[in-house]
């Protein structure tokens, strides 16, 4: 099955829990589809075997050789990009070609340029996909379906049975670009405002996408009455809350050493992941 | 003066920064709050504004008069996020995949695609403790945060100092927000996760020629890469803030750790007091 893990929030512990899915679960090809923050490979060494750059947007260039400052590409340009100078500012140009339809001196053309790297290759937790956005770059959604197509051909060629893709944080581009073909998403949250506000919209962009969906709550016993409000809304929504982990100051101490809490028979956190991987499995006939 | 809060990685503190940093400048200086998050914006459960103003925010969409259209495939050519799509005589529209950007409108030979406003979130306005607050939302299912960025950072005027808090991630939303902003507050946690997004956090400043410094959140829970980082680099980290439950238990609570701790009061006021200086400096 096609698994993603989001959240809506940021800093939740989607990038943790879609690793200890991969040492839960049987044969699964990992995809890091937070191409912004890609982190999924900090957690492992990664073997890796195939790499490559992809040029996913394009930015107007102006010849200033040939521009005769008629102003049309400032008219026409709804990002706000040429100045009145009629220079073009690369951040803000969306590559759409509007100002080249409109230039009558054929000044402007429109130019590929890098958006960011991506990597295949093999961690002890098995294959692993991820992609990094360049610096200052756009089109994060365009490289998120690069990955998911590296991610697929990987686990086709692994012969994995699962694939985990950890998403990025929000319920804007990125994150729609990461759900195409995903069967079930685990939402992981945590018993704050923020966790709960963040659910309820993350949830609506599941249902709107018609994904089935459970739940996770992270950091469980910081604020026992909001874990009990968020609880009692996912029972409400009849989203099946698949475990709760307690807060454990052990998992950032050994993400630092590069382990895992699930291999750590002392992290009470690695103890909750497990079982709730265990309870997935069941629920989804893995 | 504009402060952007940003972080590359999410759940750093960005929020609680952003927000105890307007609180204790508004005792001195006419404060502007924007929480530039359209897609998770949290700083309002925080601050409980009074919004008085709403706008919805939208972006163009080609609507083509199929009576007219010759399916010629010239818009679709055109358009370079694919969101047209020219059969023989049917044209298919991505909603999803459009930018408005109006130019399968410019080259349509005849006139046949008009354009119409579909909206993508709301940008509110209001007040909170005594100062301005805004921020936006963009609907569940769009996909296209920038515009409400822009929109929310014309929504209000310009006050003495203008505090963004900017969404996780170094994507579209997050230079949109950090490209008006004088300086960068970067905020981060002593984790790889942490040090590898600061990095990624730094770059963006650095393409966008912004001076950043870093707020060093939950110091304490890993290891000293971030410190070892910020000296080399060399990024200034003007802000530790001891991990510390009480600080997390306020926020899962929806108050400003500010409001309950005097101390780290006192510790906000002198970073705010620090970047005031040296802005007019």
């Amino acid at each position: 099955m096609k698994l993603g893990v989001l959240s809506g929030k940021g800093g939740t512990g989607k990038t943790s829990l879609a690793a200890a899915a991969a040492r839960c679960l049987p044969n699964v090809t990992l995809v890091d589809c937070d191409v912004d923050a890609a982190n999924l490979h900090l957690l492992f060494d990664v073997d890796v075997n195939s790499r490559g750059t992809f040029s996913g947007s394009q930015e107007a260039v102006r010849d200033e050789a040939l521009c005769v400052s008629c102003g049309r590409c400032r008219e026409v340009c709804r990002f706000h990009a040429v100045n009145e100078q009629f220079v073009i500012d690369p951040y803000l140009c969306e590559g759409c070609g509007a100002c080249v339809t409109a230039c009558h001196a054929d000044a402007i053309t429109l130019r590929s340029r890098a958006t960011g790297d991506w990597y295949t290759g093999h961690s002890a937790c098995g294959p692993l996909a991820g992609a990094e956005l360049l610096p200052g770059e756009e089109a994060s959604g365009k490289l998120v379906t690069v990955v998911k197509q590296k991610g697929d051909e990987l686990a086709e060629a692994s012969g994995s049975t699962h694939v985990v893709l950890d998403g990025a944080p929000g319920i804007g581009c990125p994150v729609i670009a990461s759900l195409n073909d995903v069967e079930a998403l685990i939402l992981v949250t945590e018993p704050t405002v923020s966790g709960l506000h963040d659910l309820e919209r993350i949830l609506g962009v599941a249902r709107h996408f018609r994904i089935r969906s459970y739940l996770v709550l992270n950091k469980a016993d910081l604020s026992p009455p909001l874990a009990e409000g968020i609880a009692s809304f996912a029972a409400r929504e009849g989203l099946l809350l698949l475990g709760e982990i307690p807060y454990d100051p052990l998992v950032p101490r050994l993400m630092v050493r590069g382990a895992s809490p699930v291999d750590d028979a002392t992290s009470p956190a690695g103890l909750a992941m497990r079982g709730i991987f265990e309870r997935l499995a069941t629920e989804e006939g893995l | 003066m504009r402060i952007a809060v940003a972080s590359g990685k999410g759940g750093t503190g960005k929020t609680t920064v952003a927000t105890a940093l307007a609180i204790v400048l508004s005792e001195r200086y006419r404060v502007t709050l924007l929480d530039c998050d359209v897609e998770e914006p949290n700083a309002h459960l925080f601050l409980r504004p009074e919004i008085d103003h709403r706008e919805p925010v939208s972006k163009l969409l080609p609507v083509i008069d199929e009576a007219m259209c010759t399916h010629c495939g010239a818009c679709a050519e055109a358009c370079q996020f694919h969101a047209l799509a020219v059969l023989r005589d049917h044209v298919l529209r991505y909603d999803a995949l459009c930018h408005g950007c109006g130019r399968c409108a410019l080259v349509c030979p005849v006139g046949a695609i008009h354009e119409q406003p579909h909206e993508l979130g709301t940008v509110e306005t209001g007040t909170a403790r005594g100062f301005p607050f805004g921020h936006g939302r963009l609907n569940v299912g769009e996909a296209m945060a920038t515009p409400l960025v822009h929109a929310l950072q014309a929504a209000l005027p310009e006050t003495e100092i203008t505090i963004l808090d900017a969404p996780p991630g170094t994507g579209c939303p997050t230079i949109a927000t950090m490209r008006c902003a004088d300086v960068a507050l970067l905020v981060t946690e002593p984790t790889p996760f942490g040090l590898h997004d600061l990095k990624a956090a730094a770059g963006v400043a650095e393409v966008l020629n912004l001076p950043a410094k870093v707020v060093l959140n939950r110091d304490g829970i890993g290891d000293d890469a971030v410190e070892r980082y910020c000296d080399e680099h060399p990024l200034s980290i003007v802000m530790r803030i001891p991990f510390d439950r009480q600080v997390a238990a306020l926020y899962a609570d929806g108050i400003p750790p500010v409001d309950a701790l005097p101390d780290l009061r006192l510790a906000f006021r002198d970073l705010g007091r620090q970047l005031v200086e040296e802005g007019a400096g």
